[in-house]
């Protein structure tokens, strides 16, 4: 017998009667002033938060507020004549200078201030974990109240990667002191296009 | 970490609570979370729903397994990612390091893992020549320490940060004397990042792993699971049995619960599906049993598997707060690793259901609603009728259900306690009587109930 059949085997044999699976549609967040609501919970994770009017006005203040001189990447065409563009063609592992990634995320969540961004919006998986900041842009339109608004979004979800970023990697192991900049970004931007 | 047990929970604690000043800081630490906790709570108006909801779920989880782990398989599959099953944690480790070898890879970087620190994996591996190292910062300090982690989610927790300090002074060669959190935040940040950039192999843990669509969730807040698996040619992910859920849309629900149960935050900051390999890497997932089907038929016991990993009923135990994580001696510690150590080693564990004042609060803030301290109170039984209790206590119990089954004897024995509380008090004021320790005995009241109630009865008009 092998070891897959063993475990299957004693699951069966000890696995209790069947129990029903519970209504999960009665919970529902509330679709008012998710723009207000989500900038409020973002900027009590630690990230910054900037409501714009296009990309011209993101590309303006990332000129005023990052150090241009070093490395700015991006998977958005519009403001790539000045930044570089992201290849998803290259080793990952040639991001590691990455100053600033400005990406796109699908939809974020106002009642914890996370972005889903999937591999394909990343540009590649490492980006939004490598650079030293990062900026995500979001529609206002895509906010959804909570996660179940979220997953139902989501649906079956066609990608190999993808992950909710909630503000800057952080820590608290010593002493329970917060440090924002653990191993991912120092700092997270959202702008929101209204 | 050893496997021989030296000592019990009682002797580690009473070592733990010797430095009154660190005691006081632990506990005061742990509860700032708990309340943290509660402020998060309270802010969703369908919280209790939201428990009872993934309670449920979790309870059709265990009932359903078998069908949910051959669903969650041929999706892995489909999806490109190797499967492996192992029956324990010897099987588990020999599967990693057979990867590894394969690819001729020496070094790896881990994220959090409890349960590869429960198969004791780095120790295996470093054993045949492969360095390990523990990415998440707690985890990193608890390795350059050569100490178990003591929390499931703060591994340092009981660390003062002059001694991690001191730890990074012989370690990562910082000035002594260095103490500030960020700082020593910043040398691990610029260490650690060579660590991901160097590393071909990378292992990560699986908060939940879905069986609808074959994709697995990493939660962290440093980011250190990315940066691993992202710049890897082969990640591994190891999981226990129990850490499926049946849809996707359940995530909800449980990543709603998670942070706020653990830290008070609204969400980790890095939830992160991983699905399919990426272009030229290989994505090896091992499920593990070591025990987990063994606990899934303890009527009693199962729905210990039904534990998300978040670490609040620690926080709010007033005996794991006192004592610390270390003294459980047991990779998963506070109410729940009592609940879940004796079924790994009963004669080993024998002590940690007994490190509880069966005071409830665990099960009151456990997200998944595990009746926490009902099962710590039937392990008891269970443990004392196996005949695996500590001699004191049994001798105790069998005093006490002696004592008690009799009116007389009960009534000799409360005469006899008064008489010496009032006549001759150092006879329980003394070390030997476990209860005198930090403490004074009462004094002995002048009569008995009974004996005041008939004296009264008869002075009635």
């Amino acid at each position: 017998m092998t070891t897959r059949e063993k475990i299957l085997d004693a699951v069966l044999k000890n696995q209790p009667a069947t129990t029903t699976l519970p209504d999960t549609s009665v919970f529902e967040g509330d679709s008012n002033e998710l723009v207000q609501k989500y900038m409020d919970v973002f900027k009590t994770i630690g990230g910054s938060c900037v409501l714009v009017k296009d990309i011209a006005a993101i590309k303006t203040f990332i000129t005023v507020n990052f150090d241009t001189a070093k490395r700015i990447v991006t998977t958005l065409p519009e403001p790539g004549d000045s930044f570089e563009l992201i290849s998803d063609n290259v080793d990952p592992h040639s991001y590691d200078d990455v100053e600033l990634a400005l990406i796109k995320a699908h939809f974020s969540v106002a009642e914890n201030g996370a972005v889903w961004l999937t591999e394909e919006v990343m540009g590649q998986r490492i980006i939004p974990y490598i650079c030293q900041h990062l900026a995500v842009i979001v529609r206002a339109e895509s906010i959804v109240p909570t996660m179940h608004e979220a997953y139902k979004k989501i649906g079956e979800g066609d990608y190999g990667f993808g992950g909710f970023i909630g503000g800057p990697s952080k820590t608290a192991d010593i002493e329970q002191a917060l440090v924002l900049g653990a191993h991912g970004p120092l700092s997270m931007t959202v702008f929101i296009i209204e | 970490m050893s496997q021989t047990k030296t000592k019990d929970h009682a002797a580690l604690a009473g070592a733990f609570i010797k430095d009154e000043e660190r005691v006081d800081w632990h506990d005061g630490a742990l509860w700032y979370i708990r309340e943290k906790r509660d402020i998060a709570a309270k802010q969703i108006p369908e919280w209790e729903q939201l428990r009872e909801a993934a309670s449920n779920i979790k309870s059709n989880v265990i009932s359903n397994l078998h069908e949910y782990l051959l669903q969650f398989e041929a999706n892995l599959i489909k999806n490109g990612i190797t499967v492996h099953w192992a029956d324990s944690a010897e099987e588990h480790n020999e599967i990693v390091y057979s990867i590894l070898k394969a690819k001729e890879i020496n070094q790896m970087v881990k994220s959090k893992s409890m349960l590869t620190e429960e198969c004791h994996l780095n120790e295996y591996l470093e054993e045949r020549g492969i360095e390990v190292i523990n990415s998440d910062l707690g985890e990193y300090i608890q390795q350059i320490d050569n100490e178990p982690p003591s929390h499931i989610v703060l591994p340092c927790i009981h660390k003062r940060k002059e001694e991690i300090g001191e730890l990074f002074h012989e370690h990562l060669g910082t000035e002594k004397g260095l103490s500030d959190p960020t700082l020593l935040t910043r040398v691990a940040r610029k260490h650690l990042r060579n660590i991901f950039l160097t590393r071909r192999g990378a292992l990560t843990g699986v908060n939940f792993a879905v069986a609808e669509t074959g994709e697995y969730v990493v939660c962290t807040n440093e980011g250190n699971a990315d940066m691993g698996a992202h710049l890897s040619e082969v990640q591994i992910a190891s999981m226990g049995l129990e850490k499926l859920i049946p849809q996707k849309k359940h995530l909800g629900i449980f990543l709603r619960l998670l942070a706020r149960s653990a830290t008070g935050q609204p969400i980790t900051i890095y939830s992160s599906h991983f699905k399919k390999p990426r272009k030229g890497q290989e994505m090896h997932l091992i499920l593990v049993d070591a025990g987990r089907t063994r606990q899934l038929g303890r009527k009693d016991f199962r729905d210990s598997l039904k534990c998300i990993k978040c670490g609040s009923c620690m926080n709010t135990c007033p005996v794991y707060r006192k004592s610390g994580g270390l003294s459980y001696h047991n990779t998963i510690s506070g109410p729940i690793g009592a609940i879940l150590a004796p079924n790994l080693d009963m004669k080993r564990h024998a002590d940690l259901p007994f490190a509880s004042t069966l005071c409830g609060s665990c099960s009151n803030v456990c997200p998944v609603k595990i009746n926490i301290h009902d099962q710590l109170y039937k392990w008891r039984q269970v443990i004392v009728k196996e005949g695996y209790a500590a001699n004191t206590k049994a001798l105790g119990m069998k005093t006490m259900a002696w004592t008690f089954s009799s009116p007389v004897r009960i009534t000799k024995v409360g005469e006899a306690g008064r008489w010496f509380l009032q006549n001759i008090p150092f006879v329980l004021n003394n070390k030997f009587n476990p209860w005198f320790k930090q403490r004074d005995m009462p004094e002995g009241p002048k009569e008995s109930f009974t004996e005041w109630f008939i004296k009264n009865e008869n002075k009635k008009p």
